[in-house]
């Protein structure tokens, strides 16, 4: 045995060079990704980046027009029914059937998978999910945050070894969105894959590794902290009264990049260090307000690599 | 290794569609509505064996024996006389469809019938809508022999007996081919299950992908033969449902004869059903939103109505329509329907029809399956 195949089989998702074209719009430009097996990968970007797109095209919704790769080590090309049965992947938008009760909904998707023990499987998933005494009820009527759950439970009901996420966390309240994190984590132990899409910060410091994408193309990956020492960003914390309102006075001024109130909290940051100093000095002398250099945070990085790249398709 | 249909998934499918059925009772509600709204429209409203027709009789005498003809006219129920004008007039009135039938007694006419020499009679009809005059004119034929009976027992010999002392000449105006009656309520029922069923399948399609439940679906392994069967299945039974109202409604309410086998018109309905449901189904591929699929089976419903021969006799269609028609499911069908219930036709009869209907069924069913995407590209 040689070691290269070993090594590429430890790789969930194996892609390079992805491109989706929309109407001569390359959404998605040159997209490579490497994720290992029982990893959570974050898929952050700005709306209409190309996240859905490229969930899509690594589920086999979407082919790609160019570039070529590998899902749970099958061609992403000629093996999309296979790579089918071991994903799960829930949309963006909320797609189990509204009509049908959420019972119907999880046997729906039991049988299309072919499982076994369907009607206990189901059972189970709904009694860990809160929902058994409601199951049947209509789909339609349950409300948003609870659609998020059950698309979530659906999902995995067949028991993927690669989970494709988009968004699924949107309109979650904070407890729920703690036990699904935990949940994750718990599958990502057992070996499953997942790759999550999502615009909060906070869930993307609990991914083992993200991936920025922004205009198509990919801009950023790696750890949390990797990245933000990449991004050559220099960031100054005002702290004192009326701190938050320099941030319209300083932003567009030359050397700042970004200027970004968190509560009384400033948050400037800037490429060029002395650029960034000079910008600053009025506001430090003869105001109530304490400076101090400060690590950017992942949100300024973003904010930062998003303000570089421009139109974003709207 | 890859099966092309599992019988688990195919049944998720069905299950699933069904419970969509149920839930949508406005859709379900409708699609029994539907051929009971069609069958009183077309049955009642279109009458097929009217009574008392305007009749405008002209005769330049008036004997026993015109007005002995008259009576038995009238007798008959289906006449009902409304002018006794000159004949100019009445052609005009027959023209602009004041009178369904113009009846001129020629001159010297008594003087004729008791010389023997059989004198003739000349009805016109309006056939514009040769439904409306076919059993008046049927009950002409009876008028002939047995209405001067009586007249003229004493006026001549028993020898001539047999032979009807007089003749009617019928002119069938404006509409010479003469479609048979009946023809509407058989008719009715391919119809009603071309319309519903083309919608219905191109709607279930497009409505999965009208709420995105389409990217749910796909996302796993399902496969097209499974989505086809699964969403057209439930509707043949829908169908089968349909057929049975206006066939029972045809045979109850508007006495339609029952010749020939329901067992064979079961049969030749599945394969024009299935026909449908493919049409449907590939206009779902193409739609990209559920009003473009109720446009597109119109599309498709209009000709089949027009050129099918329900509307018009299709021998009186041009060549180019007829080619047209031939290739429709419907024209197939409503020669099926009409052979089996009215003629009483069997198996051979229809055999080139329900070949017909297999040739589209095959070429539909071929592109809605080329057609469908596994992918949202
Ligand atoms: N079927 C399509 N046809 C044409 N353009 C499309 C199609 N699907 C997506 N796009 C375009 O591709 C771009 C990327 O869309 P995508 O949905 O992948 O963004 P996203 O990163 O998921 O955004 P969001 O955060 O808002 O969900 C957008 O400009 C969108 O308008
Ligand atoms: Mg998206």
């Amino acid at each position: 045995m040689n070691g290269a195949p070993e090594l590429a089989s430890d790789l969930a998702i194996d892609v390079s060079g992805l491109v989706k074209i929309f109407d001569e719009r390359r959404v998605v430009d040159d997209f490579s990704l490497q994720i290992p097996k029982g990893k959570i990968f974050g898929f952050l970007g700005p709306n209409g980046s190309g996240k859905t797109t490229t969930l899509r095209m690594l589920c086999g919704l979407l082919t790609p027009d160019e570039g070529a790769g590998t899902c749970l080590g099958l061609d992403l090309r000629g093996q999309a029914p296979l790579i089918k049965r071991q994903t799960g992947y829930m949309t963006q938008k909320f797609s189990l059937y509204e009509d049908l009760t959420i019972r119907e909904n999880l046997e729906f998707v039991a049988r299309l998978y072919e499982m076994d023990r369907r009607a206990e499987r189901v059972e189970e998933a709904l009694k860990d999910l809160g929902l058994w005494g409601r199951r049947n009820q209509q789909t339609g009527t349950l409300s948003g945050g609870w659609k998020q759950r059950l698309a979530l439970t659906a999902c995995i009901l067949h028991e993927p070894r690669l989970l494709l996420l988009d968004e699924p966390t949107a309109g979650v309240d904070p407890k729920a969105r703690r036990e699904f994190w935990d949940e994750i984590h718990t599958l990502a132990g057992k070996g499953i894959t997942v790759l999550v899409s999502t615009h909060y910060m906070d869930e993307a410091e609990r991914c083992h590794e993200i991936v920025y994408i922004a205009y198509g193309k990919l801009l950023a990956s790696g750890t949390a902290e990797e990245i933000i020492e990449n991004t050559e960003l220099y960031t100054w914390r005002a702290h004192g009264r009326e701190a938050d309102r320099l941030a319209g006075k300083l932003r567009g001024k030359d050397g700042v990049a970004s200027a970004v109130a968190f509560g009384a909290k400033l948050h400037v940051s800037g490429t060029d260090e002395a650029a960034l100093e000079k910008a600053i000095r009025p506001y430090r002398e003869g105001h109530d307000i304490s400076w101090e250099r400060t690590s950017p945070t992942l949100e300024d990085v973003f904010i930062h690599l998003t303000a570089g790249s421009k139109d974003n398709f709207a | 290794m890859r099966r092309l249909l599992s019988l688990t998934r195919l049944g998720a499918m069905l299950m699933k569609e069904f419970n969509h059925m149920r839930r949508d009772r406005t859709t379900l509600g409708m699609m029994i509505g539907v051929p009971l709204i069609q069958l009183i429209l077309f049955g009642y409203a279109i009458n097929t064996d009217p009574k008392a027709l305007p009749t405008a009789i002209y005769s330049s005498e008036s004997t026993a024996y015109t007005r002995s003809f008259t009576a038995a006219l009238v007798n008959t129920g289906y006449f009902e006389i409304v002018s006794q004008a000159d004949g100019d007039d009445v052609d005009r009135m027959l023209t602009r469809g004041q009178v369904q039938f113009a009846v001129t007694i020629p001159p010297n006419f008594s003087r004729d019938l008791v010389l023997g020499k059989r004198p003739e009679i000349l009805v016109e009809a309006d056939a514009t809508d040769p439904v409306a005059t076919g059993s008046a004119i049927s009950a002409l034929q009876q008028i002939k022999a047995t209405a001067l009976e009586r007249d003229l027992k004493g006026v001549s010999g028993s020898p001539r007996e047999p032979a009807p002392a007089f003749d009617i000449i019928v002119h069938r105006r404006y509409n010479p081919e003469n479609i048979t009656q009946y023809n509407i309520v058989p008719g009715l029922m391919g119809v009603v299950l071309t319309m519903t069923l083309v919608m219905i399948t191109g709607l279930a399609v497009t409505r999965e992908r009208e709420r995105g439940t389409m990217e749910n679906l796909l996302s796993m392994p399902v496969r097209p033969a499974e989505v086809m069967l699964g969403k057209i299945t439930p509707y043949v039974i829908v169908g089968y449902v349909q057929a049975a109202i206006i066939l029972i409604a045809a045979a109850f309410l508007f006495d339609v004869p029952v010749e020939g086998s329901i067992a064979l018109l079961s049969l030749a309905t599945i394969f024009f059903m299935i026909a449908n449901l493919a049409v449907g189904f590939t206009f779902s591929t193409i739609a990209q939103n559920q009003l473009q699929a109720v446009q597109m089976t119109f599309f498709f419903f209009l000709p089949s109505l027009l050129l099918s021969g329900f509307m018009f006799p299709f021998r009186g269609m041009p060549q180019w329509a007829q080619v047209l028609g031939e290739a429709l499911p419907l024209t197939h069908f409503l020669r099926i329907a009409r052979g089996i219930l009215l003629k009483g036709s069997g198996f051979a009869d229809i055999a080139a029809d329900i070949l017909g209907i297999i040739a589209f069924l095959i070429v539909a069913v071929a592109i809605a399956m080329s057609r469908y995407r596994q992918t949202l590209d």
